[in-house]
C-alpha cells in the first residue's frame, strides 16, 4: 500500500505549494499516473481521500490523467503502446526494448485561491 | 496518518544499533494535524494582503464564495492555476541524489538488496562478510518491519550494522538511509550493503542513492516471479538465484524464470549461487570487486 505514502507525498507538495503562492486552498487538483507506475489508480484514489482531509486539499476538485505506457525497440526504433514490461516489439518481434513513457506519477497543475 | 502505507501515529522508524535499547526516532512525514496550523496563519497573512490588492478583483471576490469560512465576509479569493508538472517523488528522489553524491565522494560502493522475504537475503550477506571482509570494509543497514534480529545476525558475522524497523511501513525511503548512513559512520572505500524490507512490490519505487539494485530469487520460489512482479525485476541491474543446491528437488525451471526476467529487463545480469554449499559465489564476489575498481 505504497499508495498512501504517495498520496501524502502529493499533500506535502500542494502545502509548500500553496505557501508559495500565498494562497490557502487547492480547489482543483490534476494528477497524471503511468499505465506503469506501479501506482493502482483506484488505490491512489482511496489514499488520496484520506490523505486530504484536513489539508489544503480537503475540498479540492481531484482528476487523475492515466498516461498510456510506450516503449520504444532499440533494434528497429519502432515506438508503441505497451500494457506491461513485457514489451515484446509489435513491428520486429525483439524484446530489447525499452520504456520510454508511463512510470511517471506527477502532479500536473493546481488551482489555488 | 502516518507517511509509511495508511498506519496509525504510532507507527514511527526506529534506527538503532545493536545492544541499544531506543534508539533515534524518527518520522519523516508530516501530519495532518500540522497542516491545520498552517491552514490558520495563512488566512491572517491573508487578511494584512487584502488592504493592497484591491481593484481589478471584484470578479474573483464574488464568483469565489460559498466556502465555509466562518463570517469573514471580506475574503478575497484569488483563483488561480499554477502548471507544476512536479513528480510525486521528487523528494524521496532529491534525497536519494544527496545519498549517490555522498557515496560516490567516499567511493563507497552502495548496493540496495531486494527479494520477497526468505529468499537468503541475510544469510547471503553473512557469507559475503566472512568471506570478502578481507577485501573490503563492509557495513550493512538492515531493513525490516520489526525485531533486531538480523541486525544481531550480522554484527556476530562481524560487521558494523544499523538496523531500520520500519514499524507497519513496507520499504525502506531515501530518508532512513540518510539517517542510518550518519549512525553507521562508513568509512571511505568501504562496501555498503542495504537489505531492503522483503517486499517484491514497494520498494522498487523508492530509490535510496544505490549505485546497483540487487534482485534476489531463490528457487523455492515460482519462475515466473519477474512477470508477476516486473516493477522490481525491471529496476534491477543484476538477479541473484540463489538455493541452487535445492535444484535436483524441486520443479523450478531455471531456464524459464531467467527469460521472463530478461522480458522485462534485457539488461538483466544473472548470478546463481547456494550460500549453502558456496557454489556460484566467486561469481558473486568477482561482480563485487569488479564494482569496487
Amino acid at each position: 500500500m505504497h499508495e498512501m505514502s504517495i498520496a501524502l507525498n502529493i499533500v506535502e507538495i500542494c502545502e509548500d505549494e500553496v505557501k508559495k503562492a500565498g494562497g490557502q486552498v487547492v480547489n482543483r487538483i490534476e494528477l497524471e499516473i503511468g499505465t506503469l507506475s506501479g501506482v493502482i489508480p483506484d488505490a491512489m484514489e482511496f489514499a488520496i481521500q484520506e490523505a486530504v482531509k484536513e489539508t489544503v486539499l480537503q475540498q479540492a476538485e481531484r482528476k487523475i490523467h492515466l498516461k498510456q505506457a510506450k516503449a520504444r525497440c532499440q533494434e528497429c526504433d519502432h515506438t508503441f503502446d505497451i500494457d506491461d514490461f513485457v514489451a515484446v516489439c509489435i513491428s520486429c518481434g525483439s524484446f530489447k526494448t525499452e520504456v520510454i513513457q508511463g512510470k511517471e506519477i506527477k502532479i500536473k497543475s493546481l488551482v489555488v485561491s | 496518518m502516518c507517511g509509511t502505507c495508511g498506519c496509525g501515529e504510532e507507527g514511527t522508524v526506529s534506527i538503532r544499533k545493536p545492544g541499544e535499547d531506543t534508539g533515534e526516532h524518527t518520522h519523516s512525514h508530516s501530519h495532518a494535524h500540522d497542516h491545520q496550523g498552517h491552514a490558520h496563519e495563512h488566512s491572517h497573512q491573508h487578511k494584512h494582503a487584502h488592504s493592497h490588492a484591491h481593484e481589478g478583483h471584484q470578479q474573483h471576490h464574488e464568483s469565489s464564495h460559498g466556502h465555509e469560512h466562518g463570517g469573514n465576509g471580506h475574503h478575497h479569493r484569488h483563483e488561480r492555476e499554477i502548471q507544476l508538472e512536479i513528480d510525486v517523488m521528487q523528494k524521496n528522489n532529491l534525497l536519494a541524489e544527496r545519498n549517490r553524491g555522498y557515496f560516490e565522494a567516499k567511493q563507497i560502493l552502495a548496493l540496495n538488496l531486494v527479494s520477497s522475504p526468505g529468499s537468503g537475503k541475510t544469510s547471503l550477506l553473512e557469507k559475503t562478510i566472512k568471506d570478502f571482509k578481507s577485501q573490503k570494509k563492509i557495513y550493512i543497514i538492515e531493513g525490516d518491519q520489526q525485531t533486531m534480529n538480523d541486525a544481531d545476525r550480522i554484527e556476530k558475522a562481524g560487521a558494523p550494522v544499523v538496523q531500520v524497523n520500519t514499524g507497519s511501513g513496507c520499504h525502506l525511503d531515501a530518508d532512513m538511509i540518510n539517517k542510518a548512513v550518519k549512525i553507521l559512520e562508513v568509512e571511505d572505500h568501504s562496501l555498503l550493503f542495504i537489505e531492503n524490507v522483503g517486499n517484491l512490490v514497494c520498494p522498487s519505487l523508492f530509490n535510496l542513492g544505490e549505485q546497483k539494485r540487487v534482485v534476489i530469487v531463490s528457487t523455492t520460489e515460482g519462475e515466473d516471479k519477474p512477470i508477476k512482479y516486473p516493477n522490481m525485476f525491471q529496476s534491477s541491474d543484476v538477479c541473484i538465484i540463489n538455493k541452487t543446491d535445492l535444484l535436483p528437488y524441486l520443479d523450478f525451471d531455471l531456464e524459464k524464470m531467467k527469460e521472463y526476467a530478461l522480458r522485462v529487463n534485457h539488461q538483466l545480469e544473472f548470478i546463481e549461487i547456494s550460500v549453502k554449499n558456496g557454489e556460484g559465489l566467486n561469481k558473486w564476489y568477482a561482480w563485487l570487486k569488479n564494482l569496487s575498481l
